[in-house]
């Protein structure tokens, strides 16, 4: 059996649907999900195995990027939804996803392994780009090998891929919120350069401003994880701008759909 | 009570900028500004709900802070040392952050209450009252879509309801020509005596004097942007040679039917499916499914409100492609603006300045297109003094449709349903005003034309109609333009006869008269003839995706377009009148041969002209708005705009892989040649040269030239004034000419007339955009050089063709030979494809403005290599090598193994070796023993790079 993926589409997203390509080639079933059929109870959270939150402007990113959507999860779906985490399923949210997941709480998560996240109290969030822009680029990424995010491991490359986003830029409350990301191993991906050096802050390797050149980060129990580039965006080499072979993001849904197997 | 809430948002980036363009302006005295958005609530929640609404929806908790005051009545002062400035946008126009809020508070089980919504700017620094108005018009506010105030604004919530049924009659039938006219102009109908009096005898006739609805239907109906007068006109055509004495007199039928009809029809290739009758052109992709292009301007929006008018242009085309079927799978845009560099005193009045209008401009086009999720992917941008007053934009839209998917017959007791936005007082008037030259008074008495535009709802029609297509539940569908209801509801049953009440059209406020209702071009609309057994599937569908969905009335077998409001009758036309009663239009045109052409010698060296030409901001590198722009979204972009190992060279057109395609190899090329600088110099030489740019292009990246549509866009000058209307003549002639030397057809196309500003009108413009097959989407090329020892081939032949060269502009220089049309042009073309095909060609790039010499910087920069080439030493002189554009030209580079396999396709083709691809990091041009060119290549780079980034 295929694993199932929950793609979920709420008013503006749009890469649902290379989110779905890239399941389907990395050997998931995906299916795009409305949240309208989930509030219906058309479909549930619980009957997935994974749950991806894809790119876009949902809602406009009216009122900050992805906060009409993290509200959406907590106000319909908040117990679903930690039940669904709690229970060790996958969630991946990726651009507009990894937004919705960051204002709503879910990432990076209790920093200090007790309770729920909360949307008012987030020590993190993702905001206007450095530049003040929206910006396309490839981007080189790497995984931090001290991620809690096990599945992560499999991935022993760098990662090309771009971004595209205007509110993308990593902040943290106070030090020591960064501190405790990197003593617990919840940074989960950082931007490089073509080396695997990190990005050191330099624009355009560190595409927005982002804090320690982090690109994504997971929780503590390692199974949400949410990053701004889009890996979706490259699976094939043929999509590759500079025509060289590897460092295609295919290996993160293929380490994604694995870690249910 | 009411509260207002102020967030203080750390926008460092925005507040940098803003005393940046401050300084621009002269107002030096700024020295940091404070950035706070502002939410009005027109009732208090309770603290405990406020409270809530701030942690969870409003503010940031990391990166911002908040505040709230509670008041009655008149707004609190502001609590500042600093001047500060608050602008809100005006009733009516489209606040999606405000709806939102709505929504949120709803979400949260907050009490309903009225939101507005503003932004708050404290300025640093030692500002006069006149700085701080200039400020507020000139940087923060546009008072086409908002208005403002020095110190707290008083929050507007909604529209102030009136009563909203009057139908006015308006007395028609004893008015004389002079009383029509006025008439004519006064509600801004824009129709011309013939027209007026046309209606007037239809009145006469009837016995009865017309509605404002009515009267209001037959102005878009026939206007020139739903009907293309001009284009349709009779025209005595009268050709001057350059003394003034007459060439050639000729009575034209037509010119959409004399040459630009005329040349699909007389190329007719296979693979073209639909061609003019619908809201976008169709052409075959594969087996299965098909491509369908359009492109449409939007540019006194544009002029006025640049970003809710390129916003808007981006949305209008986008539903075009929705209005035969397809998915918007792409988006292209061409932008003409005028010089960023123009010191504001001599800005002329009632103008916004060039660069606020590029910056308003590009925003609204990435706003759009992002937010829908389509890959920006193609263009261009070019920068003349002649867009001054009128800029223009260009939008087009490429979509995917299975074959046969798309119907257009409604029947008989099909319901009239629109989908998606609601309907307000904006966009009155836009196709009217459309037809209308601006003035610097059009801002103020045509605000109304502008809109802002809803990304979010049209991608929940976009997916709509996908679905109800693929479910067959219409069986007829168009878009919501220009003449909104009036004209999509007209056009639909233009063959059947149609009845709606007006009152079921979802409003966003109260207070709109019938003909407000019937005529707002409120966007992201589509209406759709519906079988009543299909309409609860419709309505499921709609609900899923949050699209509102309305059933207005019915088509009918009668003829007549009734429009009700409330049940009583205020529109009763005959179909046969609105869609055939507009008299034919006769014109004049009056086309005089340009002055003898004379070559001119530039003195400067080559190398100096070189890196003017790269610094030429219509050459320089575009990445910092291509940037902004979202090109790889849906994954299929196999050509960019940037490409080579920096991934920021130029790239000649896109290649693009449609979603849900890829189990075969074929993809397709959006590409567009333009040139307003040879338009000066003759129309015809632009037509022509812009056919074979917009084919070589498409060629240059893999395409294939047997298989390449194009499409036209013209934007002109006041066409009832003979010398504009027989340039456009001339440009047509060329499109016909050309579209048969390459065997490409024209499938759609869009004039935008009346491009004038103050009796000034823009340099004519023709934009051709070419949608081509790619064969194969392994063999594709991009012009970045890719390795040392390559060798380096120019196709096809170099005359002496300055005339309205970018090196001409950029001298100063008029007079000169403008590049001609090619006698046979495709067989060259054949050739590079068989050769790309082969996978014998590493790059190539296309010569165009600037010539040999910028096309091969632009290879090298984009490779980051060098480049040593040899030019024939034959008469033409050095400028004409290096400078001249004539047509049919592309640079080409070849493994030094394919050499003789690549010669061997160009047997009895113009084909000159050139050179070498080198490491040396210089651009050598010799000649004979002499050097023309000899500069570093970091020298090219930082050059070509170094404007407007």
């Amino acid at each position: 059996m295929k694993p199932s993926i929950l793609i979920l589409h709420a008013s503006g997203t749009n890469r649902d649907q290379e989110a779905a390509r890239a399941c389907e080639l990395a050997g998931g079933a995906p299916e795009i999900v409305h949240i309208n059929q989930l509030r219906r109870g058309e479909r549930r959270f619980q009957d997935y195995q994974i749950l991806l939150l894809p790119g876009g402007f949902s809602y406009g990113d009216a009122l900050g990027a992805g906060t009409r959507l993290a509200l959406d999860l907590h106000v319909y779906f908040h117990d679903e939804l930690h039940a669904f985490v709690e229970s060790g399923k996958p969630v991946l949210g990726i651009c507009n996803g990894f937004q919705a997941l960051v204002k709503a709480g879910l990432l990076p998560g209790p920093l200090d392994g007790t309770g729920n996240g909360d949307m008012a109290t987030r020590p993190a969030t993702l905001t206007e780009n450095a530049r003040g822009h929206f910006e396309c680029r490839w981007v080189h990424l790497a995984v931090n090998p001290q991620a809690r995010a096990g599945w992560l491991a499999a991935l022993d490359e760098l990662i090309f891929c771009p971004v595209a986003h205007g509110e993308g830029n990593f902040q943290v409350k106070d030090e020591a919120t960064l501190a405790a990301l990197e003593a617990e191993g919840l940074v989960a991906f950082r931007y490089v350069d073509q080396g695997g050096q990190p990005a050191g802050g330099q624009y355009p390797l560190n595409p927005n401003g982002s804090v320690a050149d982090i690109a994504g980060i997971c929780n503590r129990a390692g199974n949400v994880v949410g990053l701004m580039p889009h890996p979706e965006d490259h699976l094939l080499p043929i999509q590759n701008p500079l025509g060289s072979p590897g460092r295609s993001g295919l290996a993160l849904f293929q380490a994604l759909v694995a870690s249910v197997q | 009570m009411q509260v207002r809430i102020e967030v203080r948002m750390p926008h460092t980036a925005a507040a940098r900028e803003i005393v940046r363009q401050a300084a621009t302006l002269g107002i030096r005295g700024l020295t940091a500004c404070n950035l706070s958005r502002l939410y009005f609530l027109s009732h208090h929640p309770g603290t405990e709900s406020l409270q809530r609404l701030c942690a969870l929806l409003l503010v940031d908790p990391v990166t911002e802070q908040a505040h709230w005051q509670i008041f009655d009545g008149a707004p609190p002062p502001a609590e500042s040392p600093h001047a500060v400035i608050e602008v809100a946008p005006r009733p009516g126009v489209t606040d999606v952050e405000a709806r939102e809020l709505v929504r949120g508070m709803a979400e949260l089980g907050l009490p309903t209450c009225e939101v507005a919504t503003a932004m708050r700017y404290e300025l640093v620094g030692d500002l006069s009252q006149a700085d701080l108005h200039r400020l507020a018009r000139q940087l923060l506010c546009n008072e086409t879509v908002e208005h403002y105030c020095l110190g707290p604004i008083i929050p507007q919530f909604g529209v102030a309801a009136q009563a909203g049924d009057q139908v006015e009659t308006v007395p028609i039938r004893t008015l004389t020509d002079p009383e029509l006219l006025a008439l004519s102009r006064d509600r801004l109908l824009s129709l011309d005596v013939d027209e007026m009096r046309a209606i007037q005898a239809f009145y006469v006739a009837q016995d009865r004097d017309p509605t404002d609805v009515e009267l209001e239907t037959l102005a878009q109906t026939w206007s020139e942007h739903c009907v293309h007068k001009t284009f349709r006109a009779c025209i005595d055509f009268t050709w001057l040679d350059e003394a003034g004495q007459v060439k050639a007199q000729e009575t034209i039928d037509g010119l959409l039917r004399t040459y630009i009809r005329a040349a699909t029809e007389a190329i007719a290739p296979p693979w073209l499916h639909s061609a003019f009758v619908d809201n976008a052109g169709i052409i075959a992709f594969d087996d299965t499914h098909d491509l369908a292009f359009k492109v449409e301007t939007h540019n006194h929006p544009s002029a006025l409100e640049p970003f809710g008018g390129a916003n808007t242009g981006v949305g209008g085309v986008v539903r075009d492609i929705l209005g035969v079927s397809a998915r918007p799978i792409a988006t292209t845009d061409v932008l003409c603006f005028g010089p960023q560099d123009l010191p504001h005193e001599e800005l002329p009045e009632g103008v916004l300045h060039p660069r606020r209008i590029a910056d308003g401009v590009v925003a609204g086009i990435g706003d759009y297109g992002n937010k829908l999720g389509l890959p920006t992917a193609s263009g261009a941008v070019l920068y003349d003094p002649g867009y001054l007053g009128n800029p223009l934009v260009f939008c087009g839209c490429a979509g995917l449709l299975p074959r046969g998917s798309h119907p257009t017959a409604p029947q008989p007791g099909d319901l009239v349903v629109v989908l998606g936005g609601r309907t307000g007082r904006d966009g009155l008037h836009g196709a009217t005003f459309s037809s209308a030259e601006l003035t610097h008074e059009t801002g103020e008495i045509a605000g109304s034309a502008v809109q802002i535009g809803d990304p979010i709802t049209e991608k929940g029609l976009i997916e709509v109609v996908e679905r109800a297509r693929d479910q067959q539940l219409y069986h007829a569908i168009t878009d919501c333009g220009a003449g909104g209801l009036s004209s999509a509801v007209g056009e639909m049953g233009e063959t059947l006869g149609v009845e709606v009440e007006l009152t079921r059209v979802p409003l966003k406020y109260p207070g709109l008269v019938p003909w407000e209702i019937w005529l707002s071009e409120a966007q992201e609309r589509m209406v759709m003839a519906v079988p009543p057994d299909r309409l609860k599937a419709l309505q499921a569908l709609a609900e899923q995706w949050d699209v509102e969905l309305s059933v207005l009335g019915r088509f009918r077998d009668d003829g007549q377009l009734r429009v009700y409001h409330d049940g009583r009758v205020v529109a009763d036309l005959p179909m046969a009148f609105l869609h055939e009663g507009l008299p034919r239009r006769h014109m004049r045109a009056v086309y005089q041969d340009p002055a003898p052409a004379e070559e001119a010698l530039p003195d400067r060296p080559a190398g100096e002209l070189l890196l003017a030409l790269l610094a030429h901001p219509t050459v320089a590198s575009k990445e910092a708005i291509i940037r902004r722009y979202d090109h790889e979204v849906r994954g299929g972009t196999l050509v960019r705009p940037c490409t080579g190992p920096e991934l920021d060279g130029p790239t000649d057109a896109a290649v693009l892989k449609p979603l849900g395609t890829w189990h075969h190899s074929r993809a397709f090329a959006l590409s567009a040649g333009i040139n307003p600088l040879l338009g000066r110099r003759d129309p015809y030489a632009m037509a022509v040269s812009a056919v074979d740019e917009a084919v070589r292009n498409a060629v240059a990246v893999g395409a294939d030239p047997d298989y390449i549509a194009i499409l036209d866009n013209f934007c002109w000058g006041n066409p009832t004034l003979p010398d504009r209307l027989g340039g456009l003549v001339r440009a047509c002639q060329g499109c016909y000419d050309a579209a048969l030397a390459y065997r490409a057809p024209f499938i759609s196309g869009k004039d935008s007339l009346y491009n004038e500003f103050n009796g000034q009108p823009i340099p004519g413009t023709l934009l051709i955009s070419a949608i081509a097959l790619v064969p194969d989407m392994h063999h594709t090329v991009t012009s970045d050089l890719k390795a040392p020892g390559n060798r380096l081939y120019l196709v096809g032949e170099t005359r002496p063709e300055l005339g309205g060269s970018l090196l001409y502009a950029l001298l100063g220089q008029e007079g000169g030979t403008p590049p001609g049309l090619l006698a046979d042009p495709l067989p060259r073309y054949r050739a590079l494809h068989r050769a790309i095909r082969q996978g014998l060609v590493q790059a190539c790039h296309d010569l165009s403005e600037g010539g040999l010499a910028v096309a091969l910087a632009e290879m090298a920069i984009a490779g980051r290599l060098g480049a040593a080439i040899t030019l024939p030493t034959d008469d033409l002189a050095d400028s004409g090598w290096l400078f001249s554009e004539s047509n049919g030209r592309l640079l080409v580079e070849v493994a030094p193994e394919d050499v003789d396999a690549f010669e061997a396709h160009f047997q009895g083709l113009p084909l000159i070796p050139l050179g070498d691809v080198t490491s040396a990091g210089r651009l050598r041009v010799q000649r004979g023993n002499r050097t023309l060119i000899d500069l570093e290549l970091d020298t090219l780079v930082s050059t070509w790079k170094g404007s407007l980034s």
